[in-house]
């Protein structure tokens, strides 16, 4: 088992906990005020999750970006491999606010959309490269 | 086979007449752009090698701006001699060339009773050396010019005045460029030999050949000399910083204020310039040091000055500040020597054709004009000058649109709309005024090109709002990759690619 | 030369001068333009692509760019005209406003102006920070439109300076990019950012945070090459022997953010040399009758919450002066200031000049654990409030009922923390 201090930022107390996990089991060992914090530390123990957020090539539109979101938090190991493929997508524009860009992406059940609404440009100008 | 000989042999030929010049200027600084400008009024073929991204990239830039009287130097020395000489021309130069001149005036001022006798050693030697209207007054005179001075008495000197200096540099260099100068940016000179008739001029963007030199080279000018014969002087750099502060405190002062001189210093003392554009510099400092490329700012010395402007202006506010940098002097005299030299402006006596500019430091700005006069009489021993009758004048900038009225605004922006889109909101600078700085004649864009053309990214924030606006403008109107865009030399790239569209390394 | 008249005018097109906007337009005003200097509104949020926003206001969790088109398309809704790419020049106390775009100058007047310009970033400069002038020194909002507005990436090895939400976020931000992110520097002896932030952009990424140290040298004669960070005491000067040099290409700084007042200043309305903001009452009106501020002009906010809310009230108050006929000019120095004493950093609103219940913003000096805030008049408690965990970094927010007797009489409050 192994152990470490994380931080609680449920309140803005920001109790420092020892918790003592070895990713299947979790036991809190000291510096919680409330069970919030013993509820935040499992699941930065056992499942920590992140909201991510990024951006994606976009052709032919106003901005040379588009700003996305996954639809949930996603498991935080798997953010890397889930920028890495990300990065790899150009979409064209016009794109929509809300816009389903990659749907369960890299087998999470988690989407990605589009979180900015980005028009065509009139021209054929292409932004995206120099 | 005889046509393809004749046609190897044009080529080769028009290939070295590009490269060839009659007179070759090393620095593109205020020295050697004054050069150029006087020599583009004749039909001479010159070109200027600058290995900075820009003209005035050294000290032409880093100084406080002041059109000097010529009272703080020796009774005939050729600082004096120049400095008043170059005094006389600014206002007709101002006038032709389309650059801004105040003739604000300077106090010399005394805090105590005994520094009185070092404003009337100045007033001496400056009326020796030809300078008019020198008055001595007293505490209470001053105070009630300079409500925010506190003294004991002062030395008047109505005829020193300011300039921007990068844009003074900068407008003899374009108009040097209209009118047929060569301006090579980035080009640094690595190796000179002379021959018989010429010198071969070895660059980094490739040799080139000419009949005289001008060594304009500012602190690198010992190296030039060494390149072609044993240098008999030393250039001990000599480092000065400054403060700018906000625009908000330009009424604090009317006129430069300067403290007495420190003695056997060879420099003048921290003082406080107003601008053209109405900031105040603190400064300049003053640092021997070894390395002649050492331009940073220290801690010590940004309080000091700071210290040294409350006590000139004891309601200074902490905030005042929003920049600081460093110019280095090329004195050609140690400290322990008392660090005063007079400049040497001379053709070599080793190399002939060699026209040698050594220790130009204050009051160089001044003396610039006076100085580009004689280098070319000294020219003209070389070669037969005759006037251009094709000399183009600089067509005269027009104002800035924040300067224009309202009807003269709404008459540009009817005329072409990007003189209704402001980038630059500190200083009100618009688009039209961009794309007229990434046009000019000498082919200068990094960003602080535009910035010392049109003061965009020079006032409070910094370029926090413009820098992005001005990217666009170079990629999109002027085609420039980004990882081509640079703040100020030729290495201090911006980016480094997209993060979109590049393969992962 | 194009002439307009407005009932109200909005100087700014970010969340604060939006929701001022639509919320003068809903009570009452019916001709209200918004004029930003950028070519898109939202004022920074298109850029801050990262998510929690609106959870206080609205239940969810937004990403700035979304937030931002939430408002814009109210503002379509309730035909309130938005002009982009226009910068305003001036405005005089006649409320006239001088504008400029690439159709022409306009001069557009108004029965009330809103002010929502925002603020700026503090620069190297503001800090002093000594050595060379090399490039790859960015303030981090530069740099994080440069990365998610405009496809370009600022560098590779990067130091953080600042642990201000703005560091923090782009802290992560540039890791997600592929930077190294060797240090983040804080000159406090705690993050001033959010603990989330904390967390989630340094913590997940083991990116090292120094705090009591800052940067004392920067190194570099064309592209930043190193900077030297050193331990501070509690005086800000450097512990000597503490220097550490780290070498990277790119330097944030995330040093704070200064209100942008320029307009305000030049027709002379009172600045509070606290905020940077100006001096209003609690309608969120300035020193100049029927000139009104809101958003970061008026004091830097933690949240984007917050501000729409206070910029909500500003627009009902600038619109209710718009239309109402009695538009006498009113005496400032009639109500009451409102005195910020032991504890305390600043307090909005500055004046109270109408009994009632005032909605107040402070910011405490230091942190503590606990603390009892007390607004006194001539010595005598007339609010008393129990706060725990206070620090500087964290507006505190409360109503307090201010009775007539207390404004009849010129004279000020004193708001003060106690134990």
């Amino acid at each position: 088992m192994d152990e470490k201090k994380i931080t609680c930022i449920v309140c803005p107390i920001g109790c420092k906990m020892l918790i003592k996990t070895d990713g299947t089991s979790f036991e809190v060992r000291d510096g919680n005020k409330c069970k919030r914090g013993i509820e935040y530390a499992r699941n930065e123990s056992l499942d920590p999750r992140r909201m991510l957020t990024t951006s994606i090539l976009v052709k032919g539109g106003e901005w040379p970006l588009v700003s996305v979101k996954s639809t949930q938090p996603i498991p935080r190991d798997r953010l890397f491999p889930i920028l890495r493929e990300i990065k790899q997508i150009t979409i064209n524009a016009p794109v929509i606010s809300g816009q389903m860009i990659i749907k369960s992406v890299l087998n999470s059940g988690i989407d990605i959309v589009a979180t900015k609404t980005v028009k065509a440009l009139k021209h054929q100008e292409d932004l995206s490269t120099a | 086979m005889v046509n393809h000989l004749i046609y190897l042999y044009h080529s080769w030929h028009s290939a070295n007449q590009m490269k060839n010049f009659q007179v070759a200027i090393v620095g593109g600084g205020v020295i050697g752009s004054a050069i150029a400008w006087e020599l583009s009024k004749h039909a001479v073929d010159v070109v200027v090698f600058e290995k900075g991204s820009d003209v005035a990239s050294g000290a032409s830039k880093a100084n406080s701006g002041v059109i000097h009287s010529g009272i703080n130097s020796a009774h005939l020395s050729l600082k004096a001699r120049f400095c008043v000489e170059g005094n006389q021309l600014f206002q007709s130069l101002a006038d032709d060339l389309g650059f801004q001149v105040h003739w604000i005036g300077k106090y010399v001022i005394a805090k105590k009773e005994d520094e009185i006798k070092e404003l009337e050693s100045l007033q001496k030697v400056g009326r020796k050396n030809k300078v008019l209207h020198l008055k001595i007054t007293n505490g209470a005179s001053v105070k009630s010019k300079e409500p925010n001075v506190a003294c004991h008495a002062a030395l008047w000197v109505p005829t020193a005045g300011i300039t921007e200096p990068y844009e003074f540099t900068i407008v003899l260099a374009e108009n040097a460029a209209e009118n047929k100068v060569k301006f090579l940016l980035e080009t640094k000179v690595v190796d000179l030999k002379k021959q018989k008739d010429c010198f071969i001029i070895k660059t980094n963007k490739g040799d080139f050949q000419a009949q005289l030199v001008v060594n304009a080279a500012g602190l690198n000018c010992r190296e030039i000399v060494s390149m072609l014969e044993e240098p008999n002087f030393h250039v001990y750099p000599c480092r000065g910083e400054y403060l700018v502060l906000d625009k908000n405190y330009r009424s604090l002062i009317k006129s430069m204020i300067y403290p007495v001189p420190e003695k056997d210093s060879g420099v003048l003392g921290v003082h406080l310039t107003p601008t053209i554009e109405g900031n105040i510099l603190v400064g300049p400092s003053a640092e021997f040091i070894d390395d002649l490329d050492d331009k940073r700012t220290t801690k010590e010395t940004m309080k000091t000055l700071f210290n040294k402007a409350k006590e000139i202006i004891p309601t200074l506010p902490n905030n005042a500040v929003i920049n600081a940098y460093a110019g280095i002097r090329c004195k050609l005299a140690s400290s322990k020597e008392g660090g005063w030299a007079d400049y040497r402006i001379e053709e070599s006596k080793t190399t002939s054709g060699l026209i040698n500019l050594l220790g130009i430091e204050s009051p160089g700005l001044t003396a610039a004009p006076a100085i580009a006069k004689e280098i070319t009489q000294m020219i003209a021993q070389h070669i037969d000058l005759k006037f251009k009758e094709t000399f183009k004048p600089r067509k005269k900038k027009g104002k800035r649109f924040s300067e224009l009225s309202g009807q003269e605004q709404a008459t540009l922006i009817k005329k072409d709309e990007r003189w209704g889109r402001i980038v630059c909101r500190c200083e009100q600078v618009t688009e039209m005024e961009i794309i007229q700085a990434l046009s000019n004649p000498l082919g200068a864009k990094t960003i602080s090109s535009v910035k010392y053309r049109c003061r965009a990214g020079m006032g409070r924030c910094q370029g926090g709002f413009c820098t992005q606006h001005i990217l666009k403008i170079m990629e999109k109107q002027f085609g420039m990759n980004i990882n081509d865009i640079k703040l100020r030399s030729p290495d201090s790239n911006l980016f480094y690619g997209r993060t979109r569209g590049v393969k992962d390394e | 030369m194009s002439n307009w008249d407005v009932d109200v005018a909005v100087i700014g097109g970010g969340p604060a001068g939006l929701s001022a906007a639509i919320s003068a337009k809903e009570h009452g005003a019916e001709h209200v333009v918004v004029i930003d200097r950028s070519s898109w509104f939202g004022g920074i949020l298109p850029q801050c692509i990262h998510d929690g926003f609106g959870v206080e206001e609205m239940g969810t969790s937004m990403t700035g760019p979304e937030y931002a088109e939430s408002y814009i398309k109210t503002a379509e809704k309730k035909d309130i005209p938005l002009m982009n790419e226009t910068m305003v020049l001036q405005f005089n106390n006649k409320k006239v406003i001088t504008a400029v775009n690439r159709k022409g100058l306009h001069k557009i007047k108004a029965n009330a102006i809103v002010l929502a310009m925002g603020c700026r970033e503090k620069t190297r400069w503001n800090a002093m920070i000594p050595g060379d002038r090399p490039s790859g020194i960015y303030t981090a909002g530069v740099a994080q439109a440069f990365i998610n507005l405009y496809n370009i990436m600022v560098g590779k090895n990067v130091v953080v300076l600042g642990s201000g939400d703005v560091g923090l976020i782009m802290a992560r931000r540039l890791k997600f990019e592929g930077a190294n992110v060797l240090a983040v520097v804080e000159f406090l002896p705690y993050a001033s950012g959010l603990p989330r932030n904390v967390v989630q952009c340094l913590d997940d990424y083991d990116i090292p945070l120094f705090f009591n140290h800052t940067v004392t040298y920067i190194k570099g004669r064309e592209r930043l090459e190193s900077v030297t960070i050193a331990q501070i005491d509690e005086k800000m000067n450097k512990i000597p022997g503490t220097e550490k040099e780290i070498k990277c290409d790119t330097l944030l700084l995330s040093l704070g953010l200064t209100p942008e007042n320029e307009l305000s200043k030049n027709v002379g309305i009172e600045i509070d040399e606290v905020t940077g903001g100006p001096v209003v009452n609690q309608f969120f009106e300035t020193s100049l009758t029927g000139v009104f501020a809101c958003g970061n002009c008026l004091q830097v906010y933690d949240t984007v919450d917050t501000l729409s809310i206070d910029a909500k009230n500003a627009g009902q108050h600038a619109a209710k002066h718009a239309v109402s006929q009695k538009k006498k000019r009113h005496d400032y120095t009639k109500g009451i200031r409102i005195i910020r004493g032991k504890g305390i950093r600043y307090v909005i609103p500055q004046r109270v000049t109408k009994s009632g219940k005032v909605h107040f913003t402070l910011r405490v000096e230091k942190p503590a654990e606990k603390s009892t805030l007390c607004i006194t008049s001539r010595d005598k408690e007339i609010f008393k409030k129990k706060l725990q965990w206070i620090n500087p970094a964290n507006i505190v927010e409360f109503n307090v009922d201010i009775p007539t007797d207390l404004i009849i009489s010129p004279g000020k409050l004193e708001v003060k923390l106690d134990g």
